[in-house]
């Protein structure tokens, strides 16, 4: 996948935060979202599922992990528009009895908040390293770029799995319903941190032979701080694209684990969860258990790398 | 030239040592070998004497040369789940993984060239349009989904295909088992590939699009053009020639990542393959199965890699002068 090098992108960083709204708007960025009405549906469809994660409790009509309202006399009930469906439940329900509407909204809170915190745990992880590997330089930035060349030799799943089978070793005491989060969180960002490192890295080298850095070093200012407060603003431009790009790649991965039944648990789905439970009722005509989430997945992570796609092009200052 | 390669093969071995190094500290740190061996009646003198046998008491550099010297003859120990040598589990399993990709690739490699030279000579037709939705779906849709989907469509509705296994094998030799020669046999292959394929297909399409329109825009088409030559002879002898060096290096660097997978679609299509041995193994914290499929897949990719480089380096003159300097 082409991503914007350093130099594509950094025409857009720098200046203050005076007025961000006024600028905001008055931008070539504001003017290329608008022009484009695809960009826009898009837009509103992302808002729109991190609206219906975010508030889930309040929107859906049942809580479908109170034991005490889910029957299993409700089970397998076809959506509403169906003969046999049930006016209470919309999308119908699952092998459980649960309310699929209900279920995809906190399957879709729990997808978005695992891959959003896999993508900014590698985040931080990719801009630290590649701050350091590019501010040190030597033997420090040949280790952590030759570690990051021997990453890139596998695809992101392989080590996402890997680490979730070690990290689960190790925590033997802890249950999956209670490690299953954070494993996945952890797996999702050590295994997209490598483009981070390498843009910051390549972005920091160029900045760190600049007067500014050199004056603030005259000063007597600490490493450190340079690095912070001084190199990091004008090297975090392009971080943007690559997160927009990556939680739909995030978002995927972790669907990916718990539909191999690594990831979330049944007792705590996310998408992928229901995907997976409702791949086991495909062949016996229940094709709604696994539609609806499906669905819900494909739309959301096409909606986010569409984008994705445009905030790449919006940012390239070749393309204007 | 040779410092080229000679470098290239320098930093393979580095990868390779490193992902040993990885494999190595699982094995050892992750799940430790002598409980997994033992029962828990075993007397602790019994342990002790089976931990200093298996050298578990050795300085760790000496238990890591071990290790690689184990590997490089193919013994990467015991499965704890199944209690026999992981190199007989996994080539049991390796003639289905490396059909299943191989067919994937191909299918992805014709499909995709033949795709991306359609939408880059006719942009604007509907059916280049099409092929467009389709690769951005492509590249949106999980695996999974798309496997899941085929499977309702052609295994559940229609009930043409198999959903599930690899039907009639045929033995070869002494261990290949092959599907290619029954007719069940390929039915069954015919989903798994598409679905594993899709999105390598997509990357393949969308790259020959983007070379082609690239190609079709020189000047030595243009020449090709005002010497008259039939437009089907600069479309494929002159244009598709030259984006196709590109476009094969792609493949074969996919080639790796296919075999990496497999291990959805064989999940999916309940393909007995290496893949699924993997996936039992993370869920079941096999550690000798997860080292060894790590550092087989590790070897692949290294291996591709290498070849790719190296045939860059010889067919492009270019890249031979850039190299030098």
């Amino acid at each position: 996948m082409p991503h914007p090098t350093p130099e594509e992108v950094k025409g857009l960083v720098g200046g203050g935060s005076s007025g961000l709204v006024t600028r905001l708007l008055d931008s070539d960025v504001f003017a290329s979202f608008r022009s484009s009405k695809l960009t826009m549906l898009a837009a509103f469809i992302v808002l729109l599922m991190f609206f219906g994660a975010a508030f889930a409790p309040w929107i859906a009509p049942f809580d479908p992990f109170d034991p005490a309202k889910v029957f299993l006399s409700d089970a397998s009930i076809p959506p509403r528009w169906q003969a046999a469906g049930d006016p209470r439940f919309i999308f119908g329900t699952d092998d459980q009895g649960r309310d699929l509407y209900s279920a995809i909204l906190y399957g879709l809170r729990v997808s978005l908040i695992v891959g959003g915190l896999g993508v900014l745990l590698a985040a931080a992880i990719g801009i630290t390293l590649g701050l350091v590997a590019g501010y040190v330089g030597g033997r420090v930035d040949a280790l952590i770029m030759r570690v990051a060349d021997v990453q890139l030799t596998f695809p992101a799943i392989l080590i996402a799995l890997l680490i979730d089978g070690v990290v689960h070793s190790l925590w033997k005491g802890v249950s999956r319903e209670e490690s299953a989060i954070p494993v996945l969180v952890i797996s999702i960002g050590l295994s997209f941190w490598v483009q981070y490192a390498r843009t910051i890295r390549g972005s920091t080298l160029v900045e760190k032979n600049k007067d500014y850095v050199a004056a603030a070093r005259l000063v007597g200012i600490p490493t450190p701080v340079i690095m912070l407060r001084h190199v990091l603003p004008n090297v975090i431009g392009p971080v943007l694209v690559i997160l927009t790009i990556n939680l739909g790649l995030a978002i995927i991965t972790e669907a990916t684990l718990s539909f191999l039944g690594v990831g979330l648990p049944p007792t705590q789905p996310s998408l992928g969860t229901l995907i997976s439970i409702g791949n086991q009722y495909l062949f016996s005509g229940d094709w709604w258990i696994v539609a609806f989430p499906g669905a819900t997945l494909a739309v959301l992570v096409l909606a986010v790398n569409l984008l994705g796609d445009w905030l790449r092009d919006a940012l390239n200052p070749k393309l204007r | 030239m040779l410092a080229f390669i000679i470098r290239r093969i320098a930093q393979s071995l580095f990868v390779m040592v490193a992902v040993a190094l990885i494999a190595f500290l699982m094995f050892r740190f992750v799940g430790d070998p002598v409980n997994q061996m033992v029962g828990i009646d075993t007397p602790q003198e019994e342990v002790a004497r089976l931990r200093e046998s298996l050298g578990l008491n050795d300085p760790a550099i000496v238990q890591f040369g071990r290790f690689v010297w184990d590997v490089l003859h193919f013994n990467f120990g015991v499965s704890y789940q199944f209690r026999l040598p992981v190199t007989q589990l996994l080539a049991e399993r390796a003639p289905a993984t490396l059909e299943l990709a191989l067919t994937a690739a191909i299918f992805a490699l014709i499909v995709g060239v033949i795709m991306g030279v359609y939408c880059a000579l006719n942009r604007d037709s509907w059916l280049a349009r099409v092929f467009q939705a389709v690769s951005l779906v492509g590249v949106s849709l999980p695996t999974f989904l798309i496997g899941i989907l085929l499977i309702y469509l052609f295994a559940v509705i229609l009930g043409w295909l198999p959903s599930n296994g690899r039907g009639q094998v045929v033995k070869i030799g002494e261990w290949w088992t092959t599907g290619f020669f029954t007719a069940s046999g390929l039915k069954a292959l015919i989903l798994p590939a598409i679905t594993l394929g899709l999105f390598q297909m997509t990357l393949i399409m969308r790259l020959v699009r983007a070379e082609m329109m690239e190609v079709m825009r020189t000047d030595y088409i243009k020449f090709a053009k005002a010497r008259g030559l039939r437009t089907r002879s600069i479309h494929f002898g002159h244009a598709l020639k030259n984006t196709l060096i590109p476009v094969i290096t792609i493949a074969g660097l996919q080639l790796g990542s296919i075999i990496a997978f497999a291990i959805i679609t064989e999940t999916v299509f309940n393909w007995p393959g290496m893949g699924i041995l993997f996936l039992k193994a993370v869920q079941n914290v096999d550690i000798p199965i997860m080292a060894a499929y790590l550092m087989l897949i590790g070897f692949l990719f290294v291996i591709i890699n290498l070849a790719v480089d190296l045939a860059y380096g010889l067919v492009d003159p270019r890249l031979r002068v850039a190299m030098r300097a």
